[in-house]
């Protein structure tokens, strides 16, 4: 049936089926119609995006390209398997992510459904942009889109800490993405003439000495959604958002994209070889090094659980930058992966913060003693994705975090094997306490007493997600041989 | 030396006029005397016009009806001259138009001094500021 | 001096368009007020500046590769006769222009009906064909004084637009007036520079001159000349320490006025610049290279950053985004001191993209005001709820100031930054994307107004009516069409702009001149 619809039409697909929930948020103003058609969309979406799995496997496709903006700019699509693994993890978690919304904004009687979930299908579809995007201008479009659509979400309460947090938010990344990021891609289009996605990068005998690492550090700056440090105060920020904002966006598509535009970047635009060759990444290694450190730390001192959290996203990104500053194929590959396996384990975490604060209004970790006995189901599941981000078989995180120590003793770099170690000890030092408080000890905010789960559309997915960590350490080889292509392996 | 001077004496003239024009509009308070400045100012652009025209020993440029010209009769350039007529026009109409402006401004103001405007405007700014002021939070 | 038989040709009417492009709405004008009934006199308005706008399409089609089109008034050869020069650039600017007029009006209609006393009507709309003909003809005319002429009947009536105003506020009339001492010293500059043009090369067309300064290299008259005219039309375009009537002029019009004027009277005066920099004094005419880069282009970028700070701090839409206009004729101006092929596409593409971005922000806050009665920001609040299209059209047009990528705004400021790389002026592309940032803090402030605070207690949905809605989303739709399709733009702007700095083709020299 598939073989009807040709690729091309796939690929449109995919941006157009979220923009049409979006327009149909803004007309249906039945509340059950519009979140059907919503979740209806979003099935497609995820329904296409496997369709072109089936279609190109881990190969390339052709490009097809819509506009010519300017002589050498194009906006135009492709698919690979870098771009198809984020475009199958986005879609896929939306899906779940929706239900829990609709659990999440009626359970906590939220204001502006319609809105929220117009926005929220926007910036899906602005996923699947930056997700298909052959060129980098394309990627950089979209990348903006996706900053301009999640800014409401983000003021969605519209207090004053919500506008202020959404402020911080939009600043630094416009503010990074303006300054840094465009310098750097007029900058690159300067030297290299064009910005297509190229295997083994478009950069290499074009620019040399200490300039590869000046364009990298704008890139790297400028690439805000990374929330690499400096520049990570963003996430923290965003956490004024409604809880399904956060577990979507910001610790699976924002995020994700940020990561997957610095992968491209790396793999596409300077060529790993040339990265390796010229030593130039050395010092984002680092960078990403102290980030992981750094952030791990700081969500220790955290009481919040969501801005614990959004810390620890802080550093798990650090993971895939320093993949790719690594600058062999092993990290790649692991960065690649990582995206996978951190936004599976990320979701539960945040759908269980969001689950726990509409069943009992708490926000504070220090509340939430003795809370695991009267909500197993959410606590059980917050000890999966605990789990996986940390990094334990058998779950999902161990593989990528295991790839990425490949990678690092490839290139000798043992201070990396010991970052990646100690940032273990650190997520099992600011993660499992929460669940064992929850479990084994009581408090008299929590007298013990019948189960107490929020509704079914809020526990079910951060189950299901959990359960997707486990299924993840299954089939961890299998994304792996998918990735392979992307460094010109089999 | 001394030639030069004398010489350009149209340009000195030119100078001078547009200068003291160039002043008024800026140094004086009353609307219609700034207009009147301007009027100056314009005036001496005519007159730059009008020099450069002039050749040396030249006639009027009216050719005889028979169309004979003799060649050894030197004619002033027209060209300038009707240069000059369509900007009489223009200075005339944005004079009218100044003018009529200042008109305006008294009715409204009940006065053509330009301190006292300012001074009444500057009201007018500091009550909007307190009325619309708070808008962004006390921040404008 | 025998007169010889007119050679004249041009007998269809195909031929007699570039004099049709200004005699309709110059014709038309009387019209108005001779019919003296005011419907009567907005669809003689309207007719005809959409005639002028077909009238640009035509021209524009056959100037696209290049080529330019002669025209002869009265069939007087030029360099005596006034000669109509039509090229892509300015092909590409009477399309502008006489564009944005057509937009405007419908919107004017509803506007000005709400902010002008019924019975100023026939004279507002005659005043604003004259307004038109004037821009028309400085930007067809191929002959020096022409251009004064035609930019003193658009000055002349702007005047009278801007005043119209006084009836909300009576600052319009102070503002008209400061708009017309600046206005007229800037235009008698600008022929004083005339003058002495004409003395060093006794020729007024244009391309004469060009050829006569080439031929005779430098000396004090055309640096006087050049000096005149730089600050005169300076004044005009409203460069940075000479912009001083714009704020006002552009707070205190109408509405309708003021989106017209923002589109297109300054774009106008940097287009005139742009023929007198380039196409009347040569880039190899050294002391115009220095003025460009060492005066001109410092000054763009204080603009640039300057007003942009001003307009973060101002308390009024439509003021906030008057200043915004000095800061992006910054952008123009550096694209002019930069001196290149690409330097100047991003001017002339800027000049367009900026003008449908502003025409589009200004007809957003004239929607705003028509209910709202101001456009303070505490009297704008929430209306993202109560005007949901009006307020939509705006943050389009807001992302096309700021230059977000997908709209007009962005392509011009690639080409630009482009441009800066280009010349390995680094920094200075550092600072075009820098000032950027300043333009996300002052359309975040509207937005954040729009959307984020609860409308005034009671108040019920209220969209402004169609007429003003259609030309607003015309204007914020093309905003994103020449954002996708910046080919189009960019393309005629690289063939103006080669066309400016390639040698002009000499005219057929009277002999005995």
């Amino acid at each position: 049936m598939w073989g009807l619809v040709d690729l091309e039409m796939l690929i449109l697909l995919t941006m157009a089926i979220p923009t049409l929930a979006t327009v149909g948020n803004m007309v249906i103003k039945h509340e059950d119609y519009r979140d059907t058609f919503t979740f209806a969309c979003a099935a497609a979406t995820f329904l296409a995006v496997l369709a072109i799995l089936a279609k190109v496997g881990n190969g390339s496709s052709e490009t097809l390209t819509l506009f010519d903006d300017l002589p050498g700019l194009a906006i135009a699509f492709n698919v690979e398997p870098l771009g198809l693994l984020f475009a199958i993890v986005a879609s896929g978690l939306w899906i779940l992510t929706h239900i829990y919304a609709i659990g999440y904004m009626r359970g906590n009687s939220e204001k502006h459904h319609a809105r929220f979930f117009a926005c929220f299908s926007f910036a899906i579809a602005a996923v699947m942009g930056i997700a298909f995007a052959a060129n980098l201008f394309t990627l950089f479009v979209f990348y903006e889109l996706l900053t301009l659509s999640t800014y409401p979400l983000v003021a969605h309460k519209g207090t004053d800490e919500a506008k202020q947090g959404a402020r911080v938010y939009l600043g630094i990344l416009i503010g990074t993405s303006i300054a840094l990021f465009l310098f750097a891609v007029i900058w690159t289009y300067d030297i290299a003439g064009h910005l297509d996605f190229t295997p083994g990068g478009i950069l290499k005998g074009k620019i040399e000495g200490p300039m590869v690492a000046i364009l990298l550090a704008l890139f790297a700056f400028g690439i805000g959604k990374a929330a690499l440090m400096p520049f990570h105060r963003w996430l923290p920020s965003a956490m004024v958002a409604p809880t399904p904002v956060s577990a979507l966006l910001h610790a699976v598509a924002v995020v994700k994209a940020g990561v997957f535009t610095m992968l491209k970047v790396g793999v596409y635009i300077f060529g790993i070889d040339f990265l390796a060759e010229t030593g130039a990444s050395e010092w984002l290694m680092w960078l990403a090094a102290f980030s992981i450190i750094a952030a791990s730390v700081v969500a220790m001192t955290k009481d919040n659980l969501k801005a614990r959290l959004a810390y620890s996203t802080v550093s798990q990104l650090s993971y895939i930058t320093l993949g790719m500053a690594l600058a062999t194929s092993m990290g790649a590959i692991g960065g690649g992966m990582h995206i996978a396996m951190h936004a599976m384990g990320k979701i539960t975490l945040f759908m269980c913060a969001g689950s726990i604060y509409v069943a009992t209004h708490k926000t504070n970790i220090s509340q939430m003693t003795g809370l695991g006995r009267l909500m197993p189901i959410t606590f059980g599941a917050f000890l999966i994705g605990a789990l996986s981000i940390i990094g334990l078989p058998p779950l999902g995180g161990s593989w990528s975090k295991w790839l990425l120590i490949i990678g690092s003793a490839e290139t000798g770099h043992v201070i990396m094997i010991a970052v990646l170690m100690v940032s273990s000890l650190l997520n099992v030092a600011y993660l499992l306490p929460i669940v064992a408080k929850g479990f084994f000890l009581s408090s008299e905010d929590n007298p013990p007493g019948p189960i107490q789960e929020a509704g079914l559309f809020v526990w079910l997915p951060p189950a299901i997600t959990a359960f997707g960590c486990l299924v993840l350490f299954f089939i961890a080889g299998d994304i792996q041989a998918f990735l392979m292509p992307i460094v010109g392996g089999p | 030396m001394w030639e030069f001077i004398v010489g350009h004496l149209n340009y000195w003239l030119f100078c001078v006029l547009m200068m003291t024009g160039l002043y008024i509009v800026v140094a004086r308070g009353n609307l219609v005397k700034k207009i009147v400045g301007l009027n100056i100012f314009q005036t001496a652009v005519f007159m730059l016009y009008i020099s450069m025209g002039k050749i040396a020993g030249g006639t009027a440029p009216i050719f005889p009806t028979d169309m004979n010209v003799d060649p050894n009769v030197v004619y002033s350039n027209p060209l300038p001259h009707v240069l000059i007529l369509t900007a009489i026009v223009v200075g005339i109409a944005t004079t009218s138009l100044g003018l009529a402006l200042v008109v305006r401004i008294r009715e409204e103001y009940d006065t053509i001094e330009e301190e006292d405007i300012l001074h009444i405007e500057r009201d007018i700014v500091t009550a909007e500021n307190q009325s619309h002021g708070g808008a962004m939070g006390g921040r404008a | 001096m025998a007169t010889s038989e007119i050679q004249h040709t041009a007998l269809t009417l195909h031929d007699q368009l570039p004099i049709l492009q200004v005699a309709i709405p110059l014709l038309a004008a009387p019209l108005c007020v001779l019919v003296g009934q005011r419907h009567a006199a907005w669809w003689i308005a309207f007719i005809s500046s959409f005639a002028a706008f077909v009238i640009s399409c035509l021209l524009l089609v056959q100037v696209t590769d290049g080529s330019y089109i002669s025209y002869e008034i009265g069939g007087w050869a030029p360099p005596l006769g006034i000669e109509y020069r039509v090229d892509a650039l300015n092909a590409f600017m009477l399309f502008l222009v006489s564009g944005i007029a057509t937009l405007i009006l419908p919107f004017a209609s509803a506007s000005i009906g709400q902010e002008v006393p019924e019975r100023n009507h026939t004279l507002l709309y005659s005043c604003f064909l004259l307004c038109l003909t004037g821009l028309l003809g400085v930007l067809i005319t191929g002959d020096a004084f022409n251009v004064f002429v035609f930019l003193e009947i658009s000055s002349l009536s702007t005047y009278v637009l801007v005043a119209q105003g006084a009836y909300r506020d009576k600052r319009a009339l102070t503002a008209a007036y400061d708009y017309l001492i600046m206005g007229t010293i800037g235009a008698t500059f600008f022929v004083i520079g005339l003058g002495f043009l004409y003395m060093a090369t006794g020729t007024l067309n244009m391309a004469d001159i060009a050829a006569r300064i080439a031929e005779q290299g430098d000396n004090r008259t055309v640096r006087a000349a050049f000096a005149f005219i730089l600050v005169g039309m300076g004044l005009k375009v409203a460069i940075y320490p000479l912009h001083h009537w714009l704020p006002n002029a552009y707070t205190f019009a109408p509405s309708a006025i003021t989106a017209f004027l923002a589109a297109t009277a300054t774009k106008v005066a940097i287009y005139v610049w742009l023929r007198f920099m380039f196409g009347v004094f040569r880039p190899d005419f050294l002391f115009d290279v220095y003025t460009l880069q060492f005066i001109i282009l410092p000054f763009g970028l204080i603009a640039m950053f300057a007003a942009s700070f001003v307009a973060i701090f101002q308390r009024d839409f439509k003021r906030m985004l008057a200043y915004s206009s000095i800061a992006q004729i910054g952008y123009m101006l550096l694209g002019i001191g930069l001196i290149s092929a690409t330097g100047l596409t991003a001017t002339i593409s800027h000049l367009f993209n900026h003008g449908i971005t502003k025409a589009a922000l200004f007809m957003g806050v004239g929607a705003l005001v028509f209910y709202s009665g101001s456009s303070f920001y505490d009297r704008l609040e929430g209306r993202g709820r109560t005007m949901p299209w009006t307020s939509a059209a705006i943050v389009i047009g807001g992302l096309s100031l700021i230059g977000v990528p997908g709209t007009a705004g962005f392509v011009s400021k690639w080409v630009l930054v482009q441009a800066a790389f280009e010349k390995g002026w680094w920094p200075i592309a550092a600072l075009i994307v820098a000032s950027s940032l300043l333009a996300v803090i002052y359309v975040w402030r509207v937005i954040e107004t729009l959307y984020l605070t609860a409308p005034a207690e009671g108040a019920a949905r209220r969209e402004a009516p169609l007429p003003m809605l259609i030309p607003l989303w015309i204007a914020a739709l093309s905003c994103i069409y020449f954002g996708f399709d910046g080919v189009f733009v960019v393309d005629i702007a690289r063939t103006a702009a080669e066309g400016l700095l390639t040698s002009p083709t000499p005219l057929p020299l009277l002999e005995g001149n």
